[in-house]
């Protein structure tokens, strides 16, 4: 259909520009990752998405790096400052991740122990989890920043018991 | 999660798109050393030959702490490992199981640097080094 020519070639344009719009807010990761994030902090965790933190907690976070949750994380200073200024142009600006969480853990955010109160501890312990750190176990998008709870997965091997909280919210 | 879950499906989809283009790749290797010359310099710093035996003991050990080499990177290292606090998954380290192993100087000294002092508490000596990688190295799938 002739009409309907235009209206094809435009419509993936026009939602690039939502989906661009919509990650220079809150949700997922940002278009612009920098490489030298996705290479070092990505190595250990998922590469969390900085909507995730405040601004004063990403601080601390990048300002600590050698002292990292048990570990020495720090980098030279050039992919530390490259790091430090993406994160604080990104970090969340939201209502609920206004506030910095105990230990500036994302794990620790109200928000994050809200959505997932129907997990049992049992969950974050399993062999296929292992830690709350482990986005991925359950979404498959964590890495690409997309936690949509319609995309969820039953980590592998979870007894049936346990899987109450992937029935809905 | 909160953060996205107001987005249609449709648009989902492109920002998917979108983001699967715009991300790096994170696995990008410099490629200027191989396993064979790491050996080489780790031996001549060391003034000794990269021992084998002694490699995968120093690699299986515990060093009186919580980890081992072994514990994320698996025992004998030739396939996937699992990092042992966030889960993720981590390249097989043996050379005969990952072709880009050892092939990233800055990335192999950073590494040594950062998983001895989580194991060892302390950044490894050239001997140990050595040790280590001539183990690796005799790995065979």
């Amino acid at each position: 259909m002739i009409a309907a020519r235009p209206f094809a070639l435009v419509l993936p344009l026009l939602l690039s520009l939502l989906a661009l719009s919509a990650h220079a807010g809150r949700r997922g990761m940002p278009p612009d990752v920098p490489q030298v994030y996705a290479k070092e902090c990505g190595a250990c965790h998922v590469a969390y998405p900085p909507g995730a933190l405040p601004a004063v907690s990403w601080r601390r976070i990048v300002d600590g790096l050698e002292r990292h949750y048990g570990t020495d994380a720090s980098l030279d200073d050039a992919s530390t400052a490259r790091i430090d200024e993406w994160l604080q142009r990104n970090a969340g600006t939201w209502k609920r991740v206004r506030e910095a969480p105990p230990q500036d853990r994302i794990t620790r955010s109200t928000w994050f122990e809200r959505k997932h109160r129907k997990v049992d501890a049992a969950v974050w312990q399993h062999t296929s989890v292992k830690s709350a750190a482990n986005c991925g176990a359950c979404h498959p998008g964590a890495e690409r920043g997309y936690f949509d709870d319609d995309d969820l997965r039953v980590p592998p091997g979870l007894p049936a018991r346990y899987r109450g909280a992937w029935s809905g919210d | 999660m909160t953060f996205a879950r107001s987005s249609s499906r449709r648009h989902r989809t492109v920002g998917l798109l979108c983001l699967t283009l715009a991300l790096p790749m994170a696995g990008v290797r410099a490629a200027d050393t191989t396993p064979a010359q790491q050996l080489a310099r780790w031996s001549a710093a060391a003034g000794a030959s990269g021992d084998a035996a002694r490699g995968r003991a120093f690699f299986t050990s515990r060093h009186g702490a919580e980890w081992s080499c072994a514990s994320c990177h698996g025992d004998p290292p030739l396939a996937a490992g699992r990092h042992q606090s966030t889960g993720k998954t981590i390249d097989p380290l043996a050379p005969a199981a990952n072709p880009a192993a050892f092939t990233d100087a800055a990335h192999v000294d950073k590494w040594f640097r950062r998983n001895c002092k989580d194991v060892l508490a302390r950044e490894c000596d050239a001997r140990e080094k050595a040790d280590v990688l001539a183990y690796l190295m005799e790995l065979k799938r």
